[in-house]
Parts: C-alpha cells; structure tokens; sequence
C-alpha cells in the first residue's frame, strides 16, 4: 500500500527530471538510484515514506540549478533539443518567429546587396567580395540574438572593414595570385569574426568555440540539403516552362540565384539555430560513414603518389587539390569530434579516426616533399609559400591530434584534452589567414 | 555550519577524488562519506555531485562503469584513473600550502566560536 504510493511518485519525480533536456536517461536513472538510498536510510531512521520522499528530493537541489549545471557540463546536449535553450534567462521571452522575420529581413538585406554588387562590379571584384557580401548580415543576426558587449562587436567591425579596404586597395595585379589567395584568405578571416560575434564575444571559451565547430559543420550540411533542394526544384520548373517556351535562365541569373544562394545561407544559419531535429541525427552517421571512406581513399592516393615516382614533376594543381582534401579530412575530424558524445567510451570509430589521421600524415608528408621540392628547384611564389604555410599548420595539427587521441583510445587521457588541442588551435588558422591577405601582396610585389 | 559556496565547489574536486582514492563507489556513498567526513557539516546538494563526476569523468580523471545495486538497481560505479591519482597528489600539495598559510595566519587569533573544529581522524591519507 505505502510502497505503491511511494512508487508512484518517484516515478511523477523521475517523469519530471526527464523533461530537462540536459539530463540523460542515464542520468535519471543514476540520479533515481541516489534517490531511493536516501530514503532508504531516511526510512530506516524513522521516517514515514511521505517525508523521507520530501527530505529526499530536498536534498537534491533545485532540479532547475542542477540541470542547468548538466548543461554546463554537456553542451553538446542542448544541439540534440529542438530549441536551443536562450544563454541568459533574458532572452528567453522572444518569440521563433520574430526570430525568423529579423532573419528573412537580414536575407533580403545580403540578395539586394548580392545583387547590387553584381550588377555594378566586373566579376573579379565581385568574387573578391562576395563573402564580404554575406557575412557581415550573418554577423548582424548573431548581433542580435546573442547580444554581445559592444566592445567585441566594434573590434570585429573594425577588422572585417580593415580587411575588405585591404582587398579592395591593394594594388593587385589584374589575375595575379597574391590577388586570388587575398580573396581566397579573406573569407576564413571573415568566418572567424562571425565566430567572434556567435559566441556572443566569448570566444576565448573552449566551449563556445566547439559550439562554432558544430554550427559549422551543421550550417554546411543544411545549406547542401538546401541548395540540392532548390536546384531540383528550379530545374523542373525551368523543364515545365520551357515546354511552352518561356526561358527561366534570364530571370534565373538576374534574380533567382542572387537573391536565393545569399538568402538559402542564412536561412541555413536560422535553421541551425532553431534546431530541426532531422539533421541531428544523421550528423554522427555521415561522419561515421565518411570517415572509413577518407581514409581508404587517402590510402589509395598515397600509393599512387608515392610510387608514380618524381615527385618534383607533380602538377601543381594537384598540390592544390591535396591540401583541398587535407582540409577537408580535417573538416571532417572536427566535425566528428565536435558531434561525439564526450562520456562514451573510446570504441572502434575512435581506431577508425586514428587510421584516418594517420593516412593523412602520411599524405601530407608527401605533399610536404613535392613542395619543399618544388621551392628549392623553382624558388618560391606566392601560391607556393600559401600552400607550405597551410601545409605545416595541418602538420602540427595532425601530429598532435594522432599524439593524443592513441591516448585516449588506450584510456590514459580523458576526451577534453583532444578536444582542448582543436579549440585551443583553431585560431592559428584565422591568423595565418590574415597573414596571407595583408602581407602576401606587399611581399610579393602584388604579383 | 553554513560553508559558503565558493568554498564548497573548491572543495569538491579534491573530496571527491580523495574518497575515490580509497576504492570504487557510487554517487551516493560518497555523499554519504562527504557528510561522514565532516561530521555532518559539509552538506552538498546532492544534485550538484553528478555534473561534478561527469566532468571528472571526461577529464579522464575519473573511470565510469554500470553496474547494479544489492536491490538490483542500475547503479553507476566511479573509480580513480592513474591521471586522478596525479591530479589528486596535485591538488593535496595545493590544499595544503593553503591550511598552513591560514593556520600561521590564524595563529595568534582565538579559537572560533561555534561548532567544534572537526577532530583529526586517522583516514587513509585522503584529508
């Protein structure tokens, strides 16, 4: 009689922890278990099943403060929710769709100023500003979600002005390469402010750069989905209207595309944002399937560089292409280290990325030769110097990540120290980044 | 006694490891042994000590394994990793640069009114 009352509200108490979003069922259950101890012994000291339930749960706290201190812990939860839980109870009252109206408002705001670019700019300066286009609206709708303190928010202004004064004053030469690689960097640069502003200018937290990491990573598999999406769609009605010989493609090119790419890419962010589950669950999925695959074809172009012998006659665009999949392998390790649950314990898909880490030494190794190689019998160039830069910061960032992670497999060190090598490194890319738009011009005669 | 709160959640860490020192145990009893320890002073949310050992646990300092109580309940079992043990010497040497600078500069005051200052016990080196 007493036990079934009893059981009725530790399971109304456990029904009500479970609603927190970042307490795991696990996390119940282990916190059911300290529940039911107490009162146990409560029990045994003489009190009725009605107090020691009451005393019991008193002692575990407020479950508001206790949740929030999961959260804290586990931020990779909250991305799992449908709606990202507001920072600060402040912001908490705003409604989604005022939300997505500011957005659309800032998407219209990027495709007019797409398309004013397009029309007044010849097509190189347009590619050299394109990201200059659209970031700073993506930087405006974090201004206004996240609040930050001005100072942050005038730094970020003032180096994102600064740059694009640099990219748009230097003299370049018309297609030369300090000019390409300046419009190349200058977006990277760019992504780091809009890091600076997502994190409501706590960028210094470790926390909050993986929160960036994840964004990212998320905010490329919507705007994908997206443009596939479109692309289809648009394809159908061009096939439709051109049966009764109407052509979409002027409309398409002035109007369409300028307005919809800028336009698909903030709503890609506000999506991100807002948490449409579907993503979520294919995120872990898509790094795992992708992650044996890289390897597998990193293993193949590493024989195949290796023993096509010569390595000094390599063609230059292919030194290109292998720091293009260099990134990208490394893309794809953040990515998945960024969407891992950090308590799991290490597996088979942890072995999987230490062989995906150590083929891409390996390629990058030889990378490294040809173009070492290259310098010492053409001298340097531009692009040249660009790509051993970068090519030495992948280096130290998979040298040390295939240091740490063995560790990790073999239990001696816990998830956070290889998840504080990629945050703590992360910025090293944006300065170099910067180092290649402001300096390569001058130094290179602006060749 | 009311211990203010900054003074708890530094304390945590070294306790928590400091119990796990002695052995494997669970979220419960080392409330439990927190409360023992101090005789009764040192009161914990009890909430409070799970994101604790979750943050130990993914500093590598702690080792996590489910097991099942006595009653036959899921029940999670903590133990100390060899980094725990460095981490636990580490935070010992601090704690007591610390005791014995307040002790010296205590020296000359009177004893505290209030509660008795808990008696040393003899435990297993983990004070």
């Amino acid at each position: 009689m007493g036990d079934t009352a009893l059981e009725a509200q530790i399971d109304r108490w456990r029904d009500y922890v479970r609603r927190h979003r970042a307490v795991a069922p696990d996390d119940v259950d282990e916190m059911t278990d300290h529940l039911r101890e107490r009162i146990d012994d409560l029990r045994g000291a003489g009190l009725d099943d009605e107090e020691a339930f009451l005393v019991a749960v008193k002692r575990l706290g407020r479950l508001d403060a206790v949740s929030r201190e999961f959260a804290r812990e586990h931020s990779e939860r909250l991305w799992k929710q449908l709606v990202l839980m507001p920072d600060d109870g402040t912001t908490g009252a705003r409604t989604p769709w005022r939300d997505l109206g500011v957005l659309l408002a800032l998407a219209v705001g990027a495709g007019t100023a797409v398309k004013l670019a397009a029309a007044g700019l010849d097509e190189e300066t347009f590619v050299r500003n394109a990201a200059f286009l659209v970031l700073p609206f993506l930087a405006a709708y974090f201004v206004w979600k996240r609040r930050p303190p001005l100072r942050p928010v005038a730094v970020v202004a003032g180096s994102a002005a600064v740059a694009c004064a640099l990219v748009n004053l230097y003299p370049f030469a018309p297609g030369g390469s300090t000019g390409l690689l300046a419009a190349a960097h200058a977006p990277v640069v760019l992504w780091a402010l809009v890091g600076v502003v997502y994190a409501g200018g706590r960028w210094r937290s470790p926390d909050r750069r993986m929160d960036f990491v994840r964004f990212t990573g998320e905010l490329t598999i919507y705007f994908v989905l997206l443009a596939l999406g479109g692309g289809v769609l648009l394809g159908l009605t061009a096939g439709l209207l051109s049966l009764v010989n109407v052509d979409l493609e002027p409309v398409l090119e002035d109007w369409i595309l300028p307005f919809c790419v800028p336009g698909a890419f903030l709503v890609a962010a506000w999506l991100v944002e807002a948490k449409q589950e579907v993503v979520e669950n294919i995120a872990p999925v898509l790094t795992r399937v992708f992650t044996p695959l890289t390897t597998v074809m990193l293993a193949v172009s590493f024989v195949v560089l290796a023993t096509a012998g010569g390595l000094t006659t390599v063609d230059r665009e292919l030194l290109i292409l292998l720091d293009a999949v260099l990134v990208l392998v490394l893309a794809l390790l953040l990515y998945s280290i960024s969407a891992r649950d950090p308590l799991a314990r290490p597996g088979l898909f942890d072995g999987l990325q230490l062989t995906l880490v150590v083929a891409a030494l390996a390629v990058d190794a030889l990378a490294l030769t040809a173009m070492l190689t290259r310098i010492a019998e053409f001298g340097a160039s531009p692009n040249k110097v660009a790509a051993l830069g970068l090519n030495l910061l992948l280096l130290v960032h998979l040298v040390r990540t295939g240091w740490l992670l063995p560790g990790f497999c073999r239990r001696r060190r816990g998830f956070a120290a290889l998840e504080g090598w990629q945050t703590s490194y992360l910025p090293v890319y944006a300065v170099w980044a910067a180092c290649v738009v402001v300096a390569f011009g001058p130094l290179f005669g602006f060749a | 006694m009311h211990i203010d709160k900054d003074l708890v959640a530094a304390s945590a860490t070294p306790l928590v490891l400091g119990i796990l020192a002695d052995g494997e145990s669970y979220g419960y009893a080392i409330a439990k042994q927190v409360t023992d320890l101090s005789d009764g002073q040192m009161e914990w949310t009890d909430g409070m000590l799970y994101p604790l050992l979750h943050r130990l646990e993914r500093h590598g300092l702690i080792e996590a394994s489910w097991g099942r109580s006595p009653a036959g309940r899921r029940r999670k079992h903590y133990a100390l990793t060899a980094a725990g043990r460095a981490e636990l010497a580490e935070r010992r040497s601090q704690w007591e640069v610390v005791a014995a600078t307040l002790g010296r500069a205590w020296q000359s005051l009177a004893a505290p009114s209030g509660p008795a200052a808990i008696s040393p016990r003899p435990a297993g080196g983990t004070a």
